[in-house]
Order: structure tokens, then C-alpha cells, then sequence
């Protein structure tokens, strides 16, 4: 039977050395829902884990209006989903928080860990990258700062270099006037996995012209990804339906799907369109309003059935 | 190795000796014995081996055991007291929100978690509540009745 020594560090610099002492042979885990998971199948088999549970002060979310929020590496997934100033300011991270799995799993999964893992259908991972996340990761050989969109390298893989420690996420303040969605379509309502996900945010000029609209998409290529032609189609354009059904359009085209056991890869496409029209609609729609979380929750998660 | 471990279990500290691979789900049914916590899927989808820490849900299949300690953790054994099973428990019997039961303790717990912070709930919120949850006989309506009485109940005696 396969088994693995706990390591537990009480501080970051303690878990940078006994990654450093370790190296390849150990994993660093958050919350373990996806490590566990992945051990007992047999995908990864380290011989130890760094366990972060027992680092203290990294399960924070601040807001402020010049820094926007920041979100410590230990902060769960349901801290995100309860916050007041993610569900009022970053509707569409409140979405993609109570779209995760189950509660349970929610107390337990990090929005660091669900980055770190990098698989393409993270459901925190679309609006992440549509709030134009940046990530703090700490090192042996010193700290320094990422763009989101720059970490994901492939399914499961990221940009992290031996040694490394994602330890906050950073999302900048939105602009006045911005409104914004992810939707999780799946087979099942609860605890499934996306067969696309779509996170839009869109900030509008006074004049009703778009100022900005960001569009990432999940489940749909080796990586979460940005749909930049789709948004550059928006900026300076009034969103009205035919220039949003052009944008969801050049979303659908700038995607690379694969067929599986929950969808095939013309039908995600075709999903990407649809899902891209509704998070802009939606978002048009709410900017500048405060959603209320009942809202969010209702459209967070549109069943194929 | 078997390392020892000490965790606070339904209001007691118990010192275990426990793998370091071990789930928080196979320290309780395997070295505390308390076997009310089910295991129905291992990879956290089912939700029969739900309990609380801290008062929050968690399926404890997916917590490594080693990481628990610290924390407060309530399994179905721990909510009944000397007058009997807790509101949750009695409102499940009352409404016959069961059937083959194995579910049932995880469903309980999730419950019990989520009216601790919600305690005057929409039926909507309680079908979200317990969408980790996974029966396969009952339907969940009879549970959806049991855990709103049980708010009910609680709320009439707090």
C-alpha cells in the first residue's frame, strides 16, 4: 500500500525549507480535497506532504478601495462564496465559489489550491482571470508577482518553479459601473465538473459605451483562458445584443475543446457562445448594481438537463 | 508509521495513534472507533462521511487526520446528549426522512452545520445546503421536510 510522512510547517519560511530539504519527492497541500483524491488513484505518489493547514494568517480577505481584495493562499472556497464584499464588488467570483462542488468540500478547497492545480475546469479559475487576478508567490530565492493568464502552462501544470509558494491572490478594485457573471454548465447541479465555464465582467463609460469586458472560459482548451479577440470586439462599442452576440461569437472560435465522457467538443463550443452571451447580458444589465446573491446562485449553475 | 495524535472528538481529547496517510474518515471509524461516519465514495462526492469541524461541514474522507488536531470535530455519535437525539435526529425519524440510512448520519451532519448558521432557512437554501449530499432512496423531500421542522423546532425553543 501506498503511504506518504505528514510534514507540518507553522510558518512559510518553515515550508519553503522543508520543500527546499524535500525537493520533487514532497507535495505542498492546502486543503488535500483534490490531493487525496489524486493519491488514492494513484496520479501523484509523493513520499511527504507539506501540510499548510497550521501556518497561521493566511486565511484572510481583505478589501480596500485602493488595493481591491486580497485573498490569503489558506482563505476556503466557502469563505469567498460568504463574503460580503466578493458577492457585492466580484459577483461573478461569488458565482464561480457556490458553483464548487458541495459545501463540504467548499470548507475544506482553497481558491490558492484550486489555482495551483491548474486543471482547465476549476470553477474559481474563469472570473480569477476576468477580475485580472495577480498572484504573489514567495520562493528560495526571494518574492515576486505573476499575472494569472501567465501561470496556467498546461492541464495540471503551472508556471510555479520548484520551491515555490503561491501565497496570496490579488484582485485589483473594479471600475465604477462594472457588472459581471460566471455560469458552470454541467450535467449535474451539485458536486459534477464544468463542461464549460464562462466568466464575463464588463465596465461601462457613462455614455453606455464599454470601457472594458473581460471574457475568460473554462473547461475548453489545456488551460483557463482568456477570449482577448472577443473583448477587444466590445471596448468602445455599445454592448447592445448584436455586438454582443459578435463578441460571443469570436469566444466560441478562440477556444479548443476536447471531446470526453461530459461533452463533445462542437457542443462546448456552441456553449461558449451561448454561456458568453448570458455573462455579458448579465453583466450589462447588473452594472453598478450590488446583485443579490440569491440571483447569483440561481444562474451560477445551468444543468444540460 | 503509526504517529501519535491527539484530537478533540465530540467534546473529548482522544490521544490516537494514527498513519500519516490516513484520512480524517479512517482515523475516526478505524482508531477512534466511531463508525456512524460512513464511507460511500472516498473522493468526496457522496458526502456520507460528513462532519463538522469548527462547526462547518467537511467531508472528512478528504481531510488528512494528522492536519485535524486543533480542531473542534462532531460526528453523528456527538449529537445526541442525555435527553435524547438532537432536534435534526428526531425531525429525520419524525418526517421518515430515510431509508436504507447510510447516507442518513452525513445528511444529519450537514444539516446540523448548516442551521447552526442559518437558522431560519428558505427550502431553497437547505437544497443547496445539502447538494454534497448524495441518497439514493429517499427522494429528499421527506429530508427537505425534516431539516425545515427541525429549524422550525429550533427556533420556537432558542
Amino acid at each position: 500500500m501506498a503511504r506518504f510522512d505528514y510534514l507540518e510547517p507553522h510558518s512559510v519560511d518553515e515550508a519553503l525549507q522543508m520543500l527546499a530539504e524535500h525537493g520533487d519527492k514532497t507535495r505542498l497541500v492546502a486543503g488535500s480535497t483534490d490531493f487525496l483524491v489524486r493519491w488514492r488513484t494513484g496520479v501523484w505518489r509523493p513520499e511527504s506532504v507539506v501540510c499548510m493547514q497550521h501556518v497561521p494568517g493566511l486565511d484572510y480577505i481583505n478589501w480596500n478601495p485602493d488595493d481591491g481584495l486580497s485573498i490569503g493562499a489558506m482563505a476556503s472556497v466557502q469563505d469567498i462564496e460568504l463574503n460580503t464584499e466578493v458577492r457585492s464588488r466580484y459577483p461573478a467570483l461569488a458565482a464561480g465559489a457556490t458553483s464548487f462542488a458541495g459545501v463540504q468540500v467548499r470548507n475544506l478547497a482553497t481558491v490558492a489550491g484550486n489555482i495551483c492545480n491548474a486543471s482547465p475546469a476549476g470553477d474559481t479559475l474563469p472570473a480569477l482571470l476576468a477580475y485580472n487576478a495577480q498572484c504573489r508567490i514567495i520562493g528560495p530565492s526571494g518574492e515576486r508577482s505573476l499575472p494569472l493568464d501567465e501561470l496556467f502552462v498546461g492541464p495540471g501544470r503551472t508556471a510555479l518553479a520548484a520551491g515555490e509558494i503561491l501565497t496570496e491572490i490579488r484582485l485589483p478594485p473594479p471600475a465604477p459601473n462594472t457588472g459581471g457573471l460566471y455560469i458552470k454548465h454541467s450535467p449535474r447541479g451539485a458536486m459534477d465538473i464544468s463542461a464549460v465555464g464562462v466568466a464575463s465582467v464588463v465596465s461601462l463609460n457613462d455614455d453606455g459605451t464599454c470601457a472594458s469586458a473581460r471574457i475568460a472560459l473554462g473547461s475548453v482548451a489545456p488551460t483557463p483562458l482568456r477570449a482577448y479577440g472577443a473583448e477587444g470586439r466590445l471596448v468602445s462599442q455599445t454592448p447592445d445584443a448584436a455586438n454582443i452576440a459578435e463578441a460571443a461569437r469570436l469566444a466560441s472560435q478562440s477556444c479548443n475543446p476536447i471531446a470526453d465522457v461530459r461533452s463533445g467538443a462542437d457542443y462546448r463550443r456552441e456553449m461558449v457562445r451561448v454561456l458568453t452571451e448570458r455573462t455579458l447580458q448579465h453583466g450589462v444589465a447588473t452594472a453598478g448594481d450590488t446583485p443579490s446573491f440569491d440571483d447569483i446562485r440561481r444562474l451560477a449553475v445551468q444543468t444540460a438537463w | 508509521m503509526k504517529q501519535p495524535l491527539t484530537l478533540n472528538i465530540n467534546g473529548e481529547s482522544r490521544l490516537l495513534l494514527v498513519e500519516p496517510f490516513y484520512s480524517l474518515l479512517d482515523c475516526l471509524r478505524d482508531d477512534a472507533s466511531l463508525t456512524g461516519s460512513k464511507k460511500g465514495c472516498d473522493e468526496g462526492d457522496c458526502g456520507a462521511c460528513t462532519v463538522l469541524m469548527d462547526g462547518k461541514p467537511v467531508t472528512s474522507c478528504l481531510v488528512l487526520a494528522h492536519s485535524a488536531h486543533g480542531s473542534e470535530i462532531t460526528t453523528i455519535e456527538g449529537l445526541a446528549d442525555v435527553d435524547g437525539l438532537s432536534p435534526v435526529q428526531r425531525a429525520f425519524v419524525e418526517h421518515g426522512g430515510l431509508q436504507c440510512g447510510f447516507c442518513i448520519p452525513g445528511l444529519i451532519m450537514s444539516a446540523t452545520g448548516f442551521l447552526q448558521d442559518n437558522p431560519d432557512p428558505t427550502e431553497e437554501d437547505v437544497r443547496f445546503a445539502i447538494g454534497g449530499n448524495l441518497c439514493r432512496c429517499t427522494g429528499y423531500s421527506r429530508v427537505i421536510d425534516a431539516i425545515m421542522a427541525a429549524a422550525a423546532e429550533m427556533r420556537a425553543s432558542a
